[in-house]
């Protein structure tokens, strides 16, 4: 479980301080899947990485089944099972995917272990185990194979950082397939996504609506989606894809 | 073949031997030879004075190798070595040469290895060359290499040369001349640290038709190390070229790194790239989410990269 309890988060920029976050208080019970969404600069983004412990809290708490790992660093809360997948995938200079996904195993996985995660996110295993991670990969590749680094670790919690961007139609629909798959898995596991793409809502357990900092909206999908549907904050697949 | 524990390691450092190669070899410790083999194709002869080696491959021999390491275990012991290829026509051998350099003492230590490879029409030159220092003495481990190459027409030169560990003080010089549709690959490793300073010195003329050089040289420079890459491509016929620095500063490491390119004939193709930077925060941050710790993830982005 998932506990966030009173946070904020602010920055020192030229205009002075901007908060980001503001006291914001959720709690994501385990075995559910929730998609926050909210208009762009809304905060979604920097909550996601918040949680990683990519950046400090500036205030309140967060809580991860009943430890408070606030302080922790962004590699104890990996190791305790927090997984974060970027928006935007990094690329490695001579790592190959396959030393990626060893390293995000946290042991010597054998290659054809690796390439079963790869085949999840309708890779051809053969044809990328040994590709560098480098620019050679297009967008999309980079970001099937940043969802393999999250599948091939056991996390009990994952955050997704908008994994729909830059990725083409036919990855959107694996990608859901992964998602629905994942939350059947049976292994307790929580999955928090940040997106606006209506087919992502359309399988939330749960939907927060992030805006200016704040909850704006919170609930079931059945409560939420509908007032949401067609606006900015649950588009189309296509609407995204353009 | 009598040789110590230090040798023996210097050896598996530089050329991956743990015990005596198979094929031709001669291997060279503190000044002299101490091991030789030839082959029905590969003859070794000493030149005068013990200044070096000729190697003689005949026409197409296919499929084996020749070993010549150096391992230096002596303080003070400073020494130029002329070893000289000749390749025939038509083989497809393996070269493994590379240079170990313990001193303990506070002389330095110092070896210069002049390879000239003269290669015979369509012949294949695989060449590994490792540099490698160890021992806590004050005095310096010195390698100033320098390797001269000669094409004939449709021969391929894949070159890897790697200084990852202990060298105080390189500088390695490789000059190449390609005839027509010769090929020269060189993938060069580099890894500087301590007050260490590194040269490397290439010049590529692409003098016949068809000819293509492809120079590719990824380094990091730790501490306070100074590194300068200095690569040229010279196009003279109709030709392809290409060279890339690619290079990772830490700490107070300096690296200058000058790609040029002459083009001599309005055929010549060449390119080149050089990109200078320290590790990004956001490969660290990625690999710190897979569970790694600052460091680890360090070790892990340099190793992938020097790999």
């Amino acid at each position: 479980m998932l506990e966030l309890n009173n946070i904020s988060f602010n920055i020192d920029d030229s205009d002075g301080k901007t908060e980001i976050i503001r006291d914001i208080s959720l709690t994501v019970p385990d075995n559910k899947f929730v998609v926050i969404t909210g208009p762009n600069g809304g905060g979604k983004s920097t909550l996601a990485r918040l949680i990683a412990g990519i950046h400090p809290l500036t205030s309140g708490q967060i809580i991860v089944d009943g430890t408070d790992i606030t302080d922790k660093s962004i590699t104890e809360r990996a190791r305790m099972g927090i997984g974060f997948a970027f928006q935007q995938p990094v690329r490695f200079k001579g790592l190959t995917v396959l030393d990626l996904l060893r390293i995000a195993s946290g042991s010597k996985i054998s290659v054809s272990e690796a390439c079963d995660y790869l085949s999840e996110v309708g890779l051809c295993a053969k044809e990328y185990i040994d590709r560098e991670v480098n620019s050679s990969l297009s967008g999309g590749e980079l970001k099937r194979i940043e969802i393999a680094t999250i599948l091939a670790r056991d996390v009990k919690l994952a955050v997704f950082d908008e994994p729909e961007a830059g990725i083409d139609l036919w990855s959107f629909n694996n990608l859901i397939r992964i998602f629905e798959k994942m939350r059947q898995s049976g292994k307790n596991r929580t999955i928090l996504v940040i997106s606006h793409q209506e087919r992502i809502l359309n399988i939330a357990d749960e939907i927060i609506v992030l805006a200016d900092g704040k909850i704006l909206k919170q609930g079931s999908r059945e409560e939420i989606l509908p007032d949401i549907i067609g606006t900015q904050y649950a588009s189309g697949v296509c609407s995204r894809m353009e | 073949m009598n040789i110590d524990t230090i040798q023996q390691r210097l050896l598996e450092e530089v050329a991956d031997l743990h015990d005596v190669p198979e094929g031709a070899y001669n291997l060279r410790a503190n000044g002299k030879s101490i091991g030789r083999n030839t082959t029905a194709n590969i003859d070794i002869q000493s030149k005068p004075e013990g200044s070096g080696i000729d190697i003689r491959i005949k026409d197409g021999t296919t499929n084996e190798s020749v070993h010549i390491p150096v391992v230096l275990s002596e303080s003070g012991l400073k020494e130029t070595v002329y070893n000289d290829f000749f390749i025939g026509e038509n083989c497809d051998v393996l070269i493994v040469a590379g240079c170990g350099i313990d001193n303990c003492g506070n002389q330095d230590s110092q070896h210069n290895g002049i390879h000239r490879f003269y290669v015979g029409k369509n012949s294949r030159v695989r060449y590994v060359e490792k540099h490698y220092g160890s021992g806590d003495g004050s005095g310096k481990r010195i390698l100033d290499p320098v390797t001269e190459v000669y094409q004939e027409e449709g021969s391929t030169v894949e070159m890897e040369m790697a200084q990852i560990k202990g060298v105080d003080s390189t500088e390695r010089t490789t000059l190449a001349e390609l005839k027509e549709g010769a090929k020269l690959v060189v993938r060069e490793r580099l890894m500087t640290h301590g007050e260490q300073h590194a040269l490397s010195v290439y010049k590529v003329s692409l003098n016949g038709d068809g000819s293509s050089a492809d120079v590719v040289s990824r380094s990091v420079a730790r501490d306070t190390s100074y590194q300068k890459f200095d690569a040229c491509i010279v196009g003279n016929a109709a030709c392809s070229g290409h060279t890339e620095c690619d290079s990772i500063i830490m700490d107070s490491g300096r690296i200058l790194a000058v790609p040029s390119l002459e083009a001599n004939n309005i055929d010549a193709a060449l390119v080149h790239e050089a990109a200078i930077g320290k590790i990004a925060g956001d490969q660290l941050i990625k690999l710190m989410t897979l569970g790694l710790t600052e460091a680890e993830a360090e070790e892990q982005i340099i190793n992938g990269f020097l790999k």
